[in-house]
């Protein structure tokens, strides 16, 4: 049995394909990826040795420090923002809609498998001032108040982005936690309540804890996301006004196709790269602490 | 991607159920509930209005839009914006291109790694935890990092100019994640199946096939379903490998489109949003029906 289940002639045929596309198309490019980021030039003019040229210049470039701040900044926001709608669109379901909250799901899900493209100009157009207002500003004059340019400043650009992306996204993060809340066992709710404990009391000491290990990993999964955030910035500001919306991921792919340098384009990646190991290594870490306490 | 969750949650309704019935009058009751439904109110407006704005929009004229209140509703039902986006938008050629590069990765993807997931989970060998890990770190990985060499490596093999590079990097994209979720859905099912299908004379190789694959096949729609979607939306790797307008994907299109028609035309505009917005809703509606179903018949059972 063991030979028919350790068959290497089929493990090549099942495994070989897959391992081999994934190598040649995913790990090859990441290490010549590295090689890159000690050369200038492209892939159409040809590269010239930079040595540690691109590695230098990350540390002092003031526009890497706005990206990677600005990355920082929508990552930790959105994912707050994300989970804590998420939690209590989740706890809405259970608590509140019961077992009429399948409908709602649904539509509450809606926006989450749109392309971002397109929700991204759809937004465009609702916080439009020029040529004409959007819905927002129409409705702001509707009660007495001027038009804002939503896109003109750095903080109005990002809290525009940040909305989108919460309407976006916390119908996904509602059904995952949803998920959760509904694999609580009822008798610890039902004891709990016996003991006195209702509304706000009851989700802090009973709901929260028990739903600890799907918010973790909502959690990893968000800000894995947030970190890589690029067609929704793309479509919505294009990093605008000036570069204040721009991600490390936007300043990456302008720096390697508008102005043709791999090299520093390859360097940005790294740090990106790292940026996503790092932080992912550290929420792991400290939901495994979390994971072995029950 | 469902909406749905197994009934796990008839015990907590059961419980909700039981609360003690007090003497409050109907109109009270009424009252009481009253925030509620405020809330949900106000929660499916946020959700659906944009969307409703949108739909009203994509009928409206050029001067509805630059003269009329963004609230209003559109003087006529004609179709002219969405015949517009068609054919003068060329949206039908970008949903082709979508359609050229989504469909081959996705059947690639689904192939390739349904079978990894396989060897990954049921077959026994050394060093397969390794492997397992080396596509896990796939997910985490930014595209950022693969783009440059895979433009240099395109470039010199001459696949730029055709679809080629959108497929391959899609299907190598979608592996780790499609091997990783196959892999665990093989851990749900009992090893004895194969154990006792090898007794009886088979392949592992014909284990697969008529076993493995049958038992996880809800799953792999579902897998399907994720991957589709992220395919399909995707903006990085079409604006990489595909920015010419001849080879542009949906999303790519879309994002150029304001500058085919030089002053913003919106009645267009809005229609060729409509289509991609509900044409994907659409497909999602159809194929998670399908995906319930499936899952209510009950063929996995973990």
């Amino acid at each position: 049995m063991q030979s028919v289940l350790g068959d290497k002639k089929a493990l090549v045929i099942l495994l070989g394909p897959a391992l081999l596309v994934y190598s040649l198309v995913m790990l090859v490019p990441i290490f010549w990826s590295m090689g890159y980021t000690f050369f200038s030039g492209n892939a159409i003019s040809g590269f010239t040795f930079a040595g540690t040229d691109n590695l230098t210049r990350l540390f002092t470039d003031p526009e890497v420090r706005t990206a990677l701040s600005f990355t920082v900044r929508y990552a930790v926001v959105i994912t707050v923002g994300q989970i804590v709608m998420g939690y209590l669109l989740s706890l809405m379901y259970v608590f509140i809609l019961k077992k009429s909250s399948n409908i709602i799901r649904t539509l509450v899900f809606f926006p989450v498998v749109l392309p971002t493209v397109a929700v991204a100009l759809l937004f465009q157009k609702m916080f439009e001032i020029a040529p004409q207002n959007g819905l927002v500003n129409s409705l702001l004059n509707g009660v007495g108040i001027e038009s804002v340019d939503w896109f003109g400043n750095a903080s109005s650009a990002f809290w525009v982005i940040v909305l989108m992306d919460i309407w976006r996204s916390m119908g996904f993060y509602a059904v995952l936690l949803y998920a959760g809340l509904v694999d609580i066992p009822e008798d610890m709710l039902e004891s709990a309540r016996l003991d006195g404990a209702t509304g706000w009391r009851l989700i802090r000491s009973i709901v929260l804890p028990l739903s600890m290990p799907v918010l973790l990993s909502s959690i990893i999964f968000s800000i894995n996301g947030t970190l890589k955030v690029f067609d929704s910035i793309v479509a919505l500001t294009n990093g605008g006004p000036g570069s204040s919306t721009t991600p490390l991921t936007l300043y990456m792919f302008r720096t390697s196709f508008a102005f043709g340098d791999y090299g520093y384009g390859s360097s940005i990646a790294l740090l990106l790269t790292l940026l996503c190991l790092i932080v992912t290594i550290f929420i792991f870490r400290s939901s495994r602490r979390d994971l072995t306490k029950d | 991607m469902s909406t749905q969750v197994p009934a796990r949650k008839a015990p907590l309704e059961a419980m909700q159920r039981q609360e003690p019935r007090r003497s409050r009058s109907r109109a009270g009751k009424r009252l009481a509930k009253l925030p509620v439904h405020l809330l949900i109110a106000l929660l499916l407006v946020v959700e659906l209005y944009p969307l409703l704005w949108l739909v009203l929009g994509s009928f409206k004229t050029q001067q509805e839009f630059l003269n009329d209140p963004v609230w209003s509703l559109p003087g006529s039902l004609n179709f002219d914006n969405y015949i517009e986006a068609w054919t003068t938008g060329n949206i039908a050629v970008f949903v082709a291109n979508s359609l050229m590069a989504t469909l081959p990765s996705l059947a690639l993807i689904i192939v390739l790694g349904v079978a990894a997931g396989f060897a990954l989970e049921v077959m026994v060998w050394k060093g397969r935890n390794g492997v397992l890990l080396i596509f896990l770190t796939g997910i985490m990985v930014p595209g950022q990092m693969i783009l440059l060499p895979l433009f240099s490596a395109y470039f010199n093999a001459g696949l730029t100019g055709t679809l080629w590079p959108l497929i391959i990097t899609y299907t190598a994209t979608g592996l780790p994640l499609t091997v990783f979720m196959m892999a665990t859905y093989f851990r749900a099912v009992p090893r004895e199946v194969f154990e006792a299908s090898t007794l009886d004379g088979a392949s592992i190789i014909r284990s697969f096939l008529s076993i493995g694959f049958p038992m996880v096949r809800n799953a792999v729609f579902t897998v399907a379903l994720v991957q589709f979607f992220f395919i399909w939306n995707d903006l990085l790797i079409a604006l990489t490998f595909a920015n010419n307008s001849d080879l542009s994907t949906i999303q790519v299109g879309l994002l150029n489109f304001t500058g085919q028609f030089g002053a913003v035309q919106y009645g267009p505009l809005f229609a060729a949003i409509c289509i991609n917005v509900f044409g994907t809703l659409a497909i999602y509606l159809f194929l998670n029906q399908r995906v319930m179903k499936g899952l209510a018949a009950g063929s996995v059972k973990g």
